[in-house]
């Protein structure tokens, strides 16, 4: 690092745990040990709060103790207003920040004072930011920092990642080279799947089965982490462990929905060694360094495996020792798709998708920042913005689009331009219309998206203790004395109070499961394809023999799915005609898939009923037998029917509601405003339908359906299957269902096809309502 | 048309599953909180720019309900403008809408806590409107009999089989009316709501705007 210290730009992959972090401070402490530098040096972001002050104390110590003059600060949204007032007046030589506190800090007038004389910045975990908003917000605000301070040097710290060549790019200024260091990967991970004396189930995601087998392993390690995919899973998971932990072992449960005092508990328990294990998400693959972990369960298949990689690296994350690890494939088909990331885990065949250009709306966000700190020239700002690795190739008329946006709206019908936020000067510069508005854009600066949520609480007399949150769409189908589980214990629902879910304890009764929106992962393109590559061995000795037996028998009656071609059986079963697509494009492309075939199969009178889709099949239901398949496949077809169906689609409503909270249409402060100004709030979903309805062409309508069309509709999957395909289908008749689609019979998540439903649905239930309340009639 | 008939302290009243209230005996149609111009006030304040088209979309809507009616009496029960000014601001055209749709019709306008003055649109301004045996005013006073009001913009929640709808609706009992709001960029407040709760009697029902308007005991 030292060598490198005056490159421009330096990405430095290494392992989970390499201590690459201080490697990243080393040039830091060399030349601020002098003692002579004034103001801030070296500015380090990481994505996590905690990571921030994890590294102050890190970094404090080595200070400390060889009494270098040098001040360490860390600024997140939890540091003090006095103390962030004071940074500003007098900068630390070291700030270690988010990108969200970042964006904010160059929105001030007073920035390139607060920045003057910055040598370095520091981006760790760059692995975890380059795949988001986040990530787009912070290479902007990097741009910004580089036009106050020329001689800026940048350091990226990632993770194994697939294409290191494109976090190089995001980092640089654009165009600058970005040298890239590796370090050294250490050993091999040991890795394998569980054994267990019973097999797997054929569908669901709890893994009951393994508990036993889950409860020896921790028995016999120090510390075991236990990743899921899911939210929920994670508190099945967690709530069955200790119905079975006989010895009482100290066993914590990590997730992102559960209250923020609680998972501080669960870490500080964890770093002090007083947990032999903790049921974890996502929330813990990032930073902190946990000490003693000795194994990591993945449970679930890992849909992809760059984060089952980096999962791994949590454990022996000080020693150089290879890193143990064991599978938990939740049900049979996990079988196969543990088996094949196990093999792309020895081979080190990362996966991960290109990411497409950076969105639009960060750009309004970073326009809007940008008017906040002074007057802006659009030649000028424009320059900065394609100098930002994401929006290299931002055009023009992009440019002007969000511009014009931010500045009128961007409305056909001009109707504000009496009342610009945004108006340009006589100089040419533009400035906002009405400097107080400066306050209300910076409470609404930062990308990550707060989804509807309730916080739960003990019921007491005055406010219980906190326990999380679970999703305002769930809490609106709990009624008084409903049980779920939240933080692995069961708890009885009493209520809704000033938005406050109140809870009492319950005990024994089988409790409902929370749902949290997007924690579903869809696994990978490349992981599907070993799958269909497994497929086509002749046997399969690596596998179970219950998995192999299965396999054979669907070879037999039937055929295993191919990479060339798509395999569709259709066959009757229990009084209805039922369709099965193999198509492997993950879950969002195969939940898609089913509502557009759906939606052809109803042009073409086939008269279906509902549909399930799962990350490599859809199974389709209905009246009529599909004769011939393959109208149903067509692309044009499938692409024209996607437009129409995804205007009055929720998926649109949501991400429409995200692309327009950062864009700055939506204020994210109205959302808290339900509590005190209630009826002067409306939903997002009414300006969606007014724009959809009045201005169907508008920057926001395109920018989400840009972000749908590669997020949760993820229709780029489908175009590559029907690519790899090249029109060959294989239709198989059968006369009963097959080994291979009978676990889709028992998934959850069935969507009917229905529009009028709800609407009878309702006045049904009205109906019996008004009658047991001996009002019918009135 | 999607409505659903009521009786309400003597007279027999449908509530239209657009929010507007049609009173066929006395040929009356009455919508309430249009908050037109809402869109142009949050900009003059230095909110965000909102799609300029709400009122150009509660106007097109209320123009549908009058022909489905043929309502020969219109009554806007206050909140009609978000506030003064953005009533004189009203685009040309949308102003012309309105002189349009008061054509040939007895219309009025009763004062709301956002736009209590009177508007340089035609029509009559009232403080309140009494139409035997129901009086029309913006916001529910004590003790009151027969009366329609706004204001509150009422929604109510219904949960069936694992899914749960929330709409804009009516709540009525034995003495008071209280509508939903009409217009765009209007939203809800809850039923359960303490505001809502101790005004209603215990039998107040819910009904749910929407395709089908349907009655359910008010949901507390």
């Amino acid at each position: 690092m030292l060598d490198r210290a005056d490159d421009p730009a330096l990405l430095l992959i290494a392992p989970t745990g390499g201590g690459k972090t201080l490697a990243g401070f080393l040039p830091t402490l060399a030349e601020l040990a002098q003692g002579d530098h004034e103001g801030m040096h070296t500015l380090y972001v990481s994505p996590l709060k905690a990571l921030a002050a994890d590294i102050k104390r890190n970094l404090t110590t080595p200070v400390e103790d060889m009494s270098l003059p040098i001040r360490i600060e860390d600024r997140t949204g939890d540091t003090s207003a006095t103390q962030k007032k004071r940074q500003r007046a007098d900068p630390p030589h070291i700030l270690l920040t988010t990108p969200e506190s970042l964006a904010l800090l160059t929105s001030y007038p007073d920035a390139p004072r607060m920045f003057a004389g910055l040598q370095r910045v520091v981006v760790d975990e760059i692995h975890a930011l380059a795949e988001s908003k986040r990530g787009d917000q912070l290479f902007l605000a990097l741009a910004r920092l580089q036009t106050l301070c020329p001689n800026l040097r940048r350091v990226g710290l990632s993770a194994t990642v697939e294409d290191p060549q494109a976090i190089a790019n995001l980092l640089a200024r654009h165009p600058d080279p970005c040298e890239i260091l590796y370090a050294d990967p250490g050993p091999d991970a040991d890795i394998s799947m569980l054994q267990t004396v019973e097999a797997p189930p054929w569908s669901g995601g709890g893994a009951a089965y393994a508990i036993p087998a889950v409860m020896e392993q921790i028995k016999a390690h120090n510390t075991t982490l236990i990743f899921h995919n899911t939210r929920a899973q994670a508190e099945i998971f967690f709530h069955n462990l200790w119905l079975a932990n006989d010895d009482s072992l100290p066993i914590g449960i990590h997730h992102g929905s559960l209250d923020r005092q609680q998972r501080a508990r669960v870490e500080a328990a964890m770093v002090r060694g007083d947990l032999r294990a903790i049921v974890c998400t996502g929330s813990l693959d990032l930073g902190i360094d946990w000490g003693d972990v000795d194994l990591v369960i993945q449970v679930g298949a890992p849909k992809n495996v760059k984060r089952l990689i980096q999962r791994i690296g949590r454990a022996n994350h000080r020693y150089n020792a290879p890193s143990k690890a064991l599978l938990v494939p939740a049900n049979r088909f996990e079988v196969v798709e543990c088996q094949a990331a196990l093999q792309a885990a020895r081979e080190r065949d990362l996966d991960g998708d290109p990411r497409a250009a950076g969105p639009l709306d960060v750009v309004c966000q970073h326009i809007l920042i940008a008017a906040c700190s002074g007057p802006f020239d659009e030649n000028d700002l424009f320059r900065e913005l394609s100098s930002a690795g994401p929006y290299a190739s931002l055009s023009r008329a992009q440019f002007d689009d969000c511009l014009d946006f931010c500045a009128t709206g961007g409305y056909a019908l001009r109707a504000y331009d009496k009342w610009q936020r945004l108006m340009q000067r006589a100089d040419g510069l533009w400035q906002l219309r009405d400097p107080r508005a400066a306050a209300r854009i910076r409470q609404n600066i930062g990308t990550i998206q707060d989804t509807d949520t309730l916080k739960v609480r003990m019921r007491r007399n005055r406010g219980g203790k906190p326990l999380g949150e679970i999703e305002e769409s769930f809490a609106a189908t709990l009624t008084p004395g409903d049980t779920f589980l939240i933080g692995g214990q069961i708890v009885r629902y009493e209520g809704l109070r000033e938005l406050t879910v109140e809870v009492s304890r319950d005990k024994g009764r089988k409790p409902k499961v929370a749902t949290f929106n997007g924690s579903k992962f869809s696994t990978s393109t490349q992981l599907s394809e070993r799958i269909l590559r497994i497929f086509q061995q002749d046997n399969w000795p690596d596998l179970p023999p219950h998995t192999a037996d299965w396999l054979a028998l669907q070879r037999k009656v039937s055929r295993l799915p191919e990479p060339g071609s798509l395999l569709v059986e259709t066959f009757p079963h229990d009084g209805n005609e039922h369709l099965c697509i193999y198509g492997f494009a993950g879950r969002n492309a195969m939940q898609t898939l089913g509502l557009l075939v759906t939606k052809r199969m109803e042009e073409m009178g086939l008269a279906p009923l509902g549909f399930v889709a799962t990350d490599y099949a859809t199974l389709i239901w209905g009246l009529d037998p599909v004769e011939h398949v393959a109208p149903l496949f067509e692309l044009a077809a499938l692409e024209a029917g996607v437009d129409q169906w995804l205007a009055g689609n929720a998926v649109m409503k949501r991400t429409f509601r995200a692309s327009a909270t950062i864009a700055g249409l939506i204020e994210r402060n109205m959302q808290g405003q339900r509590k005190s100004g209630r009826q002067a709030t409306f939903s997002s979903d009414i300006l969606y339908d007014t724009l959809l309805k009045y201005d169907p062409d508008h920057l926001l309508m395109r920018i989400t359906r840009t972000e749908a069309m590669r997020g949760l509709v993820d229709f780029a999957r489908i175009r590559v299957m029907t690519k790899r395909i090249e029109g060959r289908i294989d239709h198989i008749k059968l006369d009963r269902l097959s080994p291979l689609s009978a676990p889709l019979f028992l998934e959850v998540g069935k969507v009917p096809i229905a529009g009028q439903a709800v609407e009878r649905m309702m006045k049904e239930e009205a109906k019996a309502l008004m009658q047991a309340a001996g009002l019918a009639g009135t | 048309m999607n409505m659903l008939e009521f009786h309400f302290c003597g007279a027999t009243l449908m509530a239209l599953g657009s929010g507007a209230l049609w009173w066929p005996e006395n040929d009356l149609l009455c919508v309430s909180d249009l908050h037109l111009g809402k869109s142009e006030r949050f900009a003059r304040r230095g909110a965000p720019p909102m799609p300029p088209y709400e009122t150009r979309d509660t106007l097109d809507r209320l123009s549908r309900d009058m022909d489905e009616t043929g309502a020969g009496t219109i009554v806007c029960l206050g909140d009609s403008f978000d506030d003064t000014q953005a009533a004189l601001g009203l685009a040309e055209a949308e102003k012309l809408l309105i002189t349009t749709l008061q054509a040939g019709k007895k219309w009025i306008w009763i004062e709301g806590n956002h736009d209590p003055g009177p508007v340089d649109l035609g029509g009559s301004h009232l403080v309140q409107f009494l139409q035997e045996p129901l009086v029309f005013r913006h916001i529910a006073e004590r003790d009151s009999q027969g009366e329609v009001s706004g204001h509150y913009h009422p929604k109510a929640r219904l949960a069936a089989r694992g899914r749960s709808v929330a709409r804009k609706c009516f709540l009525y009992d034995s003495s008071r009316l209280i509508m939903p709001a009409y217009g765009t960029y209007t939203g809800g407040l809850r039923s359960t709501d303490d505001t809502l709760t101790q005004i209603m009697q215990p039998d107040a029902v819910a009904i749910l705007t929407g395709p089908n308007p349907c009655a359910i005991p008010m949901p507390r």
